[in-house]
């Protein structure tokens, strides 16, 4: 599992809201009484009307979570509270949480009028024929609401989808992988209406991807997740510039990760003296973003590799036997065999204490 | 820790459990009948040495059909598939169409052709002996359930993969080489599979043995039960029978655990090029014809032949038992979906050991030869539950527990097309388990339904044996009045009925078809 022995901080859970709207406390679900946990004591907190993101490779456990919030799946341990009412045992018909699914899941043999209305059998036919059309007229669908889902595109099926889920008036949606089956064109915009459409009505939402550029953009907080635990929870801009471990430092983007010994703010590592983010002792592993290096020409490293991605252009670097990932901009003159300079601007990160063995 | 599960909806398990008991209940009191017996008598009707040629007549009965249905539909599939023989859909509609025969229909069919003054002698002359015991039974039988094999032996042909046959060519095997070598072993799930049915039919024939007076346990049940009484005799009798049913499906099972790898898979993406027949195509005619011949041509000429030249006198008596028939087999359509359908539900969508052990108890309930299921509903009755006893209910209720497997294969294709997502999002609007699953499963689920019932009802029109032994005094259906009258001779009174169930199992095996085609 650990390669490098490396003792991980604990992730940062200061931030929980003081009155959030939905709470997760230990949760935990194992599948299989002789396979580890599918989610392993998973705990966070969703302030009411914030969009939060759950982020983690295939496989790691955060659809399950999910599921586990809206009921479909029993957890062995943990609660799930809304506000001030414990979910944990409730069926998911009495949760009041809304739930998009991947493929949408929209009745096929409704029109879109009934798929909206379905969730709304509480109300009287007058109130529910209104509330299904304001919904519809939030998600701009009203002139097709009496397609059948089939007829419709995918990025209009997502939204009808996403009106159903909202339209019974839930504190909060889960999202699941929601625009992974839009392609690339299209996701970005339903992706930006979405997150207008939900800010606009003040839905706190919970939304699961593997998509780190898609959790950066979309989610106000989000939680990255491994094997069923979580490593790291706080704001887009911490988690990418502050990783804590070295998993979240590689999935969040690319990353050079070095290993040095700090002495307070600065430590000693391959590549010279470096300044630190923040103060630590003894061995440890430090992260440093591509962005955070300049090249320039002359010097021991030799350029490996160039990619040229438009808005800017990237290099694997080598310097005494190690490689790097450098950013540059787009009019950098290198060319692979050139001889560079590294030189450091940002501070380096540090994602791993090390124990006694490297 | 434990992993806990998602509970089944108790709306379901309920259902479901009823369905397994009613198949478990009878078949438990049978046992507790066949223990009745004093040791004494136990000892020596257990060890009566007419059980043992009973045992040896439906064994040989047994290989001598499954080795004649192989020869026969062998060549048979590979010629409508790997053959340059032309009309092939064709030919492979006719041979599958003897299935639309039910084999006592057949038995009665080739009796009122044959022998003086069948229908071969007075249309053509022919005065072919009448089929009789042993080889009477078998005739019948291959005949009129070769198609089982068949269509598993063309499925496994198109299934196989072409570049195997040509990699053993390449490698110096000459064409017949290939065949025993490379096909042949590869068509063994095929064999297993279309074996098992045919072997499951023999076991469970009633009306073709008792008709060709071959004694078999089947109608060594039947004489025990009907005329001399002996019940006890009868029960250890059907326990037999059921142990030789358990090993013929046990043995299937064995002979396939070792193959699991190779089962043969729905089409391959290249077709084999055909094997030209040359100067073999002159023998290959008379290989198709005779089963078309047989267990077509012959069957249908013969009842049209019986129906029209003596017009029936009582058309009541006909509409009479065609509304019995109806009316048994609609009750018991309706019965077998309610219990099929959570089967089919907890199969699909809470998949356990114990789910699949319900539903192996509905298919016990259909392996399980119909005469001693009859027999054993009977104790049950008599026991447990006497106002059942010579009612049309128990009727309806043996119809739709032996049927209630045919019932869950329809439901549960339609189940794996409904995605578990819908009634999940159901739930999370707020509708309970029970709800979710009418709102957004069910109007899903309808053509699978409507297959059930149809399939269900058909089945039951054209069964036998479980209508002989459970149908209330002075009720008659369209299968028990061909039986009766064809074991009088009566040829002529039994045409109209038996063109009726040809009718009723054409529509089935329409049905069915259709049914694994949409697969």
């Amino acid at each position: 599992m650990n390669p490098l022995n490396v003792e991980y901080p604990s992730p940062n859970t200061s931030e929980i809201p003081a009155e959030p709207a939905l709470r997760v406390e230990g949760l935990t679900k194992r599948f299989h009484p002789s396979m580890p946990p599918v989610v392993d004591n998973l705990s966070f907190a969703v302030a009411p009307g914030e969009i939060f993101a759950l982020l983690g490779p295939s496989g790691c456990g955060k659809t399950t979570a999910l599921r586990l919030i809206a009921g479909f799946e029993r957890p062995d341990r943990g609660q799930v509270w809304l506000g001030q009412e414990n979910l944990t045992h409730r069926p998911p018909e009495k949760r009041g949480i809304g739930f998009v699914f991947q493929d949408y899941a929209l009745f096929p043999h409704l029109s879109v009028f009934d798929n909206v209305a379905f969730g709304l059998r509480s109300l009287s036919p007058s109130a529910r024929r209104q509330r299904v059309e304001e919904v519809l007229g939030l998600v701009g669908l009203t002139v097709f609401k009496d397609r059948r889902p089939h007829e419709l595109s995918g990025g209009q099926q997502q939204r009808v989808a996403l009106a159903r889920a909202i339209a019974p008036g839930p504190k909060v949606v889960l999202l699941d992988e929601p625009f992974s089956s839009l392609d690339a064109g299209l996701r970005q915009v339903t992706r930006d209406e979405v997150r207008e459409l939900l800010k606009r009505s003040g839905i706190g939402a919970v939304l699961v991807t593997h998509d780190q550029e898609e959790a950066l953009s979309f989610a106000e907080r989000l939680a990255v997740m491994r094997a069923g635990s979580l490593e790291q929870i706080g704001t887009p801009e911490e988690v990418y510039t502050r990783p804590l471990t070295p998993f979240v430092a590689q999935f969040l983007g690319r990353t050079n990760l070095i290993p040095g010994e700090a002495r307070g703010i600065e430590a000693e590592t391959p590549l010279g003296l470096l300044r630190l983010a923040e103060g630590a002792v003894g061995p440890v592993l430090l992260s440093l973003r591509p962005e955070g290096f300049v090249l320039e020409p002359g010097g021991e490293a030799v350029v490996l590799s160039r990619e040229f991605k438009g808005h800017d252009l990237t290099y694997r670097v080598r310097l005494d036997g190690r490689d790097y990932v450098v950013q540059a901009d787009p009019h950098c003159p290198c060319r692979p065999g050139d001889r560079v300079r590294l030189e450091v601007r940002d501070p380096a990160v540090v994602v791993g204490r090390r124990g006694g063995e490297v | 820790m434990r992993a806990s599960r998602r509970p089944i909806p108790w709306h379901f398990l309920i259902p479901a459990l009823i369905a397994g008991a009613g198949v478990l209940l009878p078949l438990a009191y049978l046992v507790l009948r066949a223990f009745e017996a004093e040791p004494q008598t136990l000892a020596e009707l257990v060890l009566r040495e007419r059980n043992l040629r009973l045992l040896l007549n439906t064994v040989i009965l047994l290989v001598g059909v499954l080795s004649g249905t192989a020869l026969l539909a062998l060549p048979l599939a590979w010629l409508t598939t790997r053959s340059d023989l032309r009309g092939k859909r064709l030919w492979t509609m006719l041979l599958t169409l003897p299935l639309a025969v039910p084999g006592f229909v057949g038995a009665y069919a080739l009796l009122g052709a044959t022998g003086p003054g069948g229908m071969l002698e007075a249309l053509l002359g022919i005065n072919w002996p009448r089929p009789w015991g042993y080889w009477g039974a078998w005739g019948v039988l291959v005949l009129f359930t070769y198609p089982y094999l068949f269509l598993n032996l063309r499925a496994g042909l198109l299934g196989l993969d072409p570049s195997l046959e040509e990699a053993a060519q390449s490698l110096g095997y000459r064409r017949i080489e290939v065949f025993f070598k490379v096909v042949l072993p590869q068509l063994r799930p095929a064999f297993y599979a279309g074996g098992l049915l045919v072997g499951l039919h023999v076991l469970g024939d009633f009306g073709v043995v008792s008709l060709m007076r071959y004694e078999t346990f089947s109608y060594a049940i039947y004489l025990q039960y009907s005329a001399s009484f002996d019940r006890i005799y009868a029960a250890w009798l059907s326990l037999m029978l059921i142990a030789l049913t358990g090993g013929l499906l046990w043995l299937e099972s064995r002979l396939l655990a070792g193959l699991s790898f190779s089962r043969v898979g729905l089409g391959s993406a290249r077709l084999a090029r055909p094997v030209p027949l040359g100067s073999w195509r002159w023998l290959s005619y008379p290989l198709l014809l005779a089963p078309v011949v047989g267990a077509l041509l012959i069957p249908l000429a013969t009842m049209l032949y019986w129906a029209l030249r003596f017009p029936h006198e009582n058309r009541v008596s006909v509409s009479e038992a065609l509304a019995n028939s109806a009316q048994a087999a609609a009750p018991a359509a309706l019965v077998a979906v309610l219990l099929a359908l959570p089967l089919a539900y907890l199969g699909v969508r809470f998949p356990s050991p114990f789910s699949r052990l319900l539903e192996r108890t509905a298919y016990l309930g259909y392996a399980t030869p119909p005469l001693a299921f009859a027999l054993a509903l009977i104790f049950f009755s008599l026991r447990g539950a006497p106002f059942l006893y010579q009612t049309l209910t128990l009727l309806v209720l043996a119809y739709a527990l032996h049927f209630m497997a045919e019932a869950i294969g329809p439901m549960r294709s339609a189940l794996y097309q409904a995605p578990p997502r819908l009634e999940e999002a159901a739930r999370n609007l707020g509708y309970g388990p029970l709800q979710a699953f009418l709102k957004a499963t069910f109007p899903l689920l309808w053509r699978g339904v409507l297959a059930s019932l149809a399939l269900v009802f058909l089945s039951s029109v054209k069964e036998l044996p479980l209508t002989f032994l459970l149908a209330p005094v002075g009720y008659s259906t369209l299968a028990t009045q061909i039986w009766a009258y064809t074991s009088e001779a009566m040829y002529a009174e039994a045409a109209p009925y038996a063109l009726l169930i040809v009718l009723f199992s054409a529509c089935f095996v329409g049905l069915l078809i259709s049914q694994e085609r949409r697969k």
